[in-house]
This record gives C-alpha cells, sequence and structure tokens, in this order.
C-alpha cells in the first residue's frame, strides 16, 4: 500500500465532473444571474479559499488558455500564487499576470482596473452566492423571493441604512440587478468596481464551492447597482492618487509603512500599478 | 516596488518545508509507519474514512500521517481523492441483520435472542493510564455469528414504527456527492449528509436534544458493530456479488411518541451507521436523525436540532473549517471598503453616535 500514489486527471476534476460544472454554466449563461445549484465537488483547497473559482476554472480550461489569478487585486498574494501553481501543475497551463494577456482571470474580490476585452473569461471565487441571506438565512425561503421577484426586503435594508446613516452602509458585495430580472451579489469584490460589469465585453462566471452554486454575468448584460432616485448609487472614490504609481482610476489599499501607524495608500490591482508606473518613469527599472 | 505582507512562491516553499519538519518529529525516531496508523489508532482512522466517506483503512491512516494528525485535514485529503474516482456503480443495500457482531449491546431489552455482547469497548474501563503492554490477552469472541436486530424484534410486537411505510416504492437515495442536495431534503439524503457530518458537531446536536432543545425520550435499541458484506449486482450473473467486507457500527435509537393525528402512540425511530467503530458518533447521528424527523411526526419544530437547513448547512466539517479557516487569507479590499465608510460615517457629525452593523 505505501507504494500506491494515486493519479489524477487533466485539471484535477474528472471527465465527468467538468460535463457536470459545464451544463450548470450553460444554464447560468442563458439565465443571467440566476443562481445554478450544482453538484460541488471537493478540491485539494480548503473549502472558503476558492473552491468553486477553481471549480469553474478546471472545467473550462484547456492547454490553450493563459490562466492569471488574482487575490484582492494581487498577483503575488499567497492564495492566488497557491492556485496559479495548481493549474500549471495539474493542467500543464501557461500562466501570467498580465491582465491584456489573459484568457482566463480567477479573481477573489477584486475585477482587474484594465479594461476586460471580448472573449476574455473572468472567474469569481465566491464566498456567499446569496444576496439575501444576511436578511434571510433560509434557502428554502430565498429561492422563493428570487423567483417571485420579491426583492423589497433588499430595498428595505437600503432604506433603512439611509434612513440611520444618511447613505447606504454597503461598500462591497453591493447587490447588483443582473439584466433587470435577477439580484445578484457581485461576490464580495468593492462598490467600486460594479460599474465595471455593465455591458463588460467579458464573461463572468462565479462559483461558490461550499455552497454549491454557480451563476454568471454573460457579455454586454446590464448590470445595475440597487439605488433610489433621490440617493443614487455611489462607487467609493480615494482623495489621493496611489503613492506608487500614480494612478486617480485605481482602487487603492491601505498599506501600514512603519510602527507609528504611518501608511500610505496604493494600488491593490498590482499589474495595473506596474504598468502605470513604467509609463510614468520609463527609464527605471522594474524592482 | 514596495508589496507589504505579500508573499510568494518562495514564502510557500518555505513553509512547507518547515511544516514537514515539524511533522517529523526527532529524526532519531522512526518515522510512523501506514500500518502503526492504521493497526494502532482504528478509532481515529474509521472517523477520518466515515466523514470522508471512502472505506479504504491504509489511505485513511496515511492521510492521518501526512495530516500530522488533523482530523479535519485528513478527511480533506480523503475526500479531494475520493472525488475524483469514477463512479463504477452501487452497491447493493448492506444487510446489517446478517453482520456478525464483534459487539452489540441493548439498553431496553435485559434478555435479547443472541444475547448482550460487549465486545471492544471503552465502557467499563478506568481512565486512568496503564501500562500498553499488560491488556494483551487472549479474549477474542468466540464464533460470532449473526443475530436479528433488536428494532426487527419490537417492531413485531407493533409497538414500533416499521422500518418504512406500508405503500412504499423504495425510491434510490441519491447521492450527496454527485447532486447538489436541496432542501428540503429526503431522510435518505439527510441521513448521507450525517453520516458525513463532524462528530463533535452531532454530539453536540443529539446531546442538545437531550437536554430540552427538541425533546426526544432516546434510548439505545441497539448498538452493534461487526463486518457486513459488500454486494453488487453484475450485468449476466444471476446472483449479486460479492466484492468484499467492511467494518460499520450501527445505532437504533428507540424514541417515545405519544402519536398523532394518523400515527398512533408508538415507539419511533433515530437511526445511525457509521464506518470502523464510532459509536459515539453514530449515536449522536441516530439522536439527530430522529430530531429531524420532526414534522414527519407533526412535532413543533423548536429547537436547532430538528431544524434541517440549520443541521445540514453546517454539520460538514470540510466546510466549516474551510470557511472558518479562509479569514486567514488577505482580505485588504473589503477591509478598506469598510474603513472607509466608517470614516466617511464618521466625519458625518450627525452619525456620531451611530455605529455600523458587523462586516460580512
Amino acid at each position: 500500500m505505501n507504494g500506491h500514489r494515486p493519479e489524477y486527471n487533466y485539471a484535477y476534476l474528472d471527465e465527468q465532473t467538468k460535463r457536470m460544472i459545464r451544463r450548470a454554466l450553460l444554464k447560468a449563461v442563458a439565465i443571467p444571474g440566476f443562481q445554478v445549484p450544482f453538484a460541488s465537488r471537493e478540491v485539494p483547497l480548503p473549502r472558503g479559499w476558492g473552491t468553486g473559482g477553481i471549480q469553474v476554472t478546471a472545467a473550462i480550461i484547456g492547454p490553450s488558455d493563459v490562466l492569471k489569478v488574482i487575490d484582492q487585486g494581487a498577483d503575488d498574494t499567497t492564495n492566488a500564487v497557491s492556485i496559479r501553481s495548481f493549474f500549471h501543475r495539474v493542467a500543464d497551463v501557461e500562466t501570467t499576470t498580465d491582465t491584456e494577456a489573459a484568457t482566463i482571470i480567477q479573481t477573489r474580490h477584486r475585477i482587474p482596473e484594465t479594461p476586460l476585452k471580448h472573449g476574455q473569461i473572468m472567474v469569481y471565487q465566491v464566498p456567499i452566492p446569496e444576496p439575501l441571506r444576511f436578511l434571510e438565512p433560509r434557502e428554502t425561503e430565498t429561492r422563493q423571493m428570487h423567483a417571485l421577484n420579491e426583492y423589497g426586503l433588499m430595498y428595505v435594508k437600503l432604506y433603512e441604512d439611509i434612513a440611520k446613516y444618511g447613505r447606504i452602509a454597503k461598500s462591497y458585495d453591493y447587490p447588483v440587478l443582473v439584466n433587470g430580472r435577477y439580484l445578484v451579489a457581485p461576490s464580495p469584490t468593492p462598490s467600486f468596481d460594479n460599474p465595471k460589469l455593465h455591458q463588460s465585453a467579458a464573461l463572468h462566471l462565479y462559483g461558490a464551492g461550499r455552497e454549491k452554486r454557480i451563476y454568471a454575468i454573460p457579455p454586454h448584460t446590464d448590470v445595475e447597482s440597487l439605488d433610489f432616485d433621490d440617493y443614487p448609487f455611489q462607487p467609493q472614490r480615494f482623495d489621493s492618487p496611489c503613492a506608487l504609481c500614480g494612478a486617480t482610476d485605481s482602487y487603492l489599499d491601505q498599506i501600514v509603512v512603519d510602527d507609528n501607524g504611518g501608511k500610505l495608500y496604493a494600488c491593490s490591482d498590482t499589474d495595473h500599478c506596474r504598468r502605470n508606473h513604467r509609463l510614468e518613469h520609463p527609464d527605471e527599472d522594474e524592482a | 516596488m514596495y508589496v507589504a505582507v505579500k508573499g510568494g512562491q518562495k514564502a510557500i516553499a518555505h513553509a512547507h518545508a518547515l511544516l514537514a519538519k515539524e511533522g517529523r518529529g526527532a529524526l532519531s525516531v522512526d518515522r510512523l509507519s501506514v500500518d502503526a496508523v492504521a493497526g494502532q489508532l482504528p478509532v481515529l482512522v474509521s472517523r477520518v474514512m466515515t466523514e470522508g466517506s471512502l472505506y479504504d483503512p491504509d489511505l485513511a491512516a496515511r492521510a492521518i500521517r501526512q495530516s500530522q494528525g488533523d482530523v479535519i485535514e485528513a478527511i480533506t485529503l480523503l475526500r479531494s481523492y475520493r472525488t475524483t474516482l469514477p463512479r463504477l456503480g452501487y452497491t447493493r443495500p448492506i444487510d446489517t441483520a446478517r453482520l456478525t457482531p464483534q459487539r452489540r449491546v441493548s439498553a431496553t431489552f435485559k434478555d435479547i435472542p443472541g444475547g448482550q455482547q460487549l465486545g471492544a469497548t471503552f465502557d467499563y474501563t478506568h481512565r486512568l493510564f496503564d501500562d500498553p503492554s499488560d491488556v494483551l490477552g487472549d479474549n477474542l469472541a468466540e464464533n460470532p455469528q449473526s443475530m436479528p436486530r433488536v428494532t426487527d424484534l419490537l417492531g413485531a410486537d407493533a409497538l414500533l414504527e416499521p422500518d418504512h411505510p406500508e405503500v412504499w416504492d423504495d425510491p434510490e437515495p441519491g447521492d450527496l456527492t454527485t447532486e447538489p442536495g436541496l432542501f428540503p431534503m429526503s431522510r435518505a439524503g439527510r441521513l448521507q449528509a450525517l453520516a458525513r457530518g463532524d462528530e463533535g458537531f452531532l454530539l453536540a446536536m443529539g446531546y442538545s436534544t437531550q437536554r430540552g432543545f427538541g425533546n426526544s425520550h432516546p434510548f439505545a435499541g441497539e448498538i452493534r458493530v461487526g463486518e457486513v458484506e459488500i454486494e453488487i449486482d453484475v450485468p449476466g450473473v444471476e446472483h449479486p456479488v460479492p466484492v468484499g467486507r467492511i467494518e460499520v457500527t450501527e445505532c437504533q435509537m428507540i424514541n417515545q411518541f405519544v402519536g398523532a393525528p394518523g400515527a398512533p402512540p408508538q415507539f419511533t425511530r433515530g437511526y445511525g451507521l457509521v464506518f470502523g467503530r464510532g459509536e459515539r458518533k453514530a449515536m449522536s447521528m441516530a439522536l439527530v436523525d430522529r430530531a429531524l424527523r420532526a414534522e414527519e411526526f407533526d412535532e413543533r419544530v423548536v429547537a436547532p436540532a430538528q431544524d434541517e437547513e440549520f443541521v445540514v448547512s453546517h454539520a460538514d466539517s470540510v466546510q466549516a473549517a474551510g470557511f472558518v479557516e479562509h479569514l486567514k487569507l488577505p482580505h485588504y479590499v473589503d477591509f478598506q471598503a469598510e474603513s472607509s465608510l466608517l470614516r466617511r460615517l464618521r466625519s458625518d457629525p450627525s452619525n456620531s453616535k451611530n455605529s455600523v452593523g458587523g462586516a460580512e
């Protein structure tokens, strides 16, 4: 027994499982924003660490793909590195950090700043696919609310925020209405990223492994962030530019730089930041 | 370029090397063999097989060794391998009445046909540190033979709800590992989820039903442990073909029930079945199974253990551990989003006394 080491299929998942996931994906694309239940499998990473995204990527990836993996916008965070090397190992696929060169971009919590192109696929790792979950914990109830297009509860929550705080107190995972029909959790991306989903040229696939749901936003689909006429949706803004590249159009991470609470703000999208930096300082070598 | 707490390939490689070193212990001590784990930690192996949904003591032992004794890690390892295996078919239902019990006890009847058989149990041991060399002896049960299930005996007297309703088409139970499993679930689906569920969670849930959170008045009708034959149907062969034996622990709980419209006062059942020796888990599972049948018996659903969505959604240790531990992953982006929201709220003087609800 000590001798046999198990073998794994191309891209880890067996072909039957891939077919099952592809069927779920097709259904998800056909009904934008609808959460399709799928028989989520175990993958060799802990659940909650991107197993839904990994299964979606494993089901669509082929040897000619170029894969980019980001976590919090960055290519070099440990989980992104780990998932990238996983696919490099099991799918023998070329990987990149360049947003424009990627055919598949698996992500956690961010959409790249570089505009996505036709033919690119975004794969999101989703922790809680149900936008109504924290208003109604029961699956049986929320399923019915979606079926009946009954989203009053969410509007009431947003209204209560305005009544209490003077603004909508939701800064990430800000709910969107897809194709005028289904309420969708954009995975916990910051609301800063919501406008990028509207009429995007790319295909957006969402995989929630632990919760066993897949949903999609096809290219060129209307995606509206919920709001009120007198309180229009406002994505986050930043008062200062990126301290590293000077970008004023990107989402910024706060970085603590010393022991005295000193901090600076820098792009969370490391690829965007590097490219910007190179444009601003063409003669500097990359560190 | 400045990158804070973002590690790369190298950091991961170093961390894994350190992990391997920590797990190896002193080099002067022999590396634990898989046989030693399988042979000397059989209860642990049973648990990993049960919650890993794969009966393979060697692979489970290997998983335990590789995970340095982290049970949930070992279960994850086993399941991640299991899920890639092709499904060649399903066995016939095992017949636990034909099981030759290594252990068999009933708390409801003093004398049962076949007798009580204590078998290998920690019950009645004094929990004092002993010298392992003292306890070896020739005390094996002689020729165990199959015995009828106690619940079958009680059923004959009509005090116990039957195994299945009179009109019953024996539906296929489904397979949680190949289907999404939507709520509400069938009892078979629920039992699968409970069998894969975390022992500690089920223990606590079962315990809660004994303390008034969903009254169940349980009795351990029978607990039996032993090996049972596994058979499959092979096309072209008339009889089922035995493919091996597995050890299982089965628990049938018997619960008092005073009756409801359409159902006479009778004893009802909860069922638990696990791989290998896992009595505590089997008993807990049976308690929770019965509690989850509340609606079937028109009982008021008032306690967590009676709530199918609550129990089934949170029983799986692999899912629970993954999601709890994912909090270790960076959350710079969401945290940043929350802090800028807090700053904006604070800068508004009318909000000075308010606070925003917790993060998701």
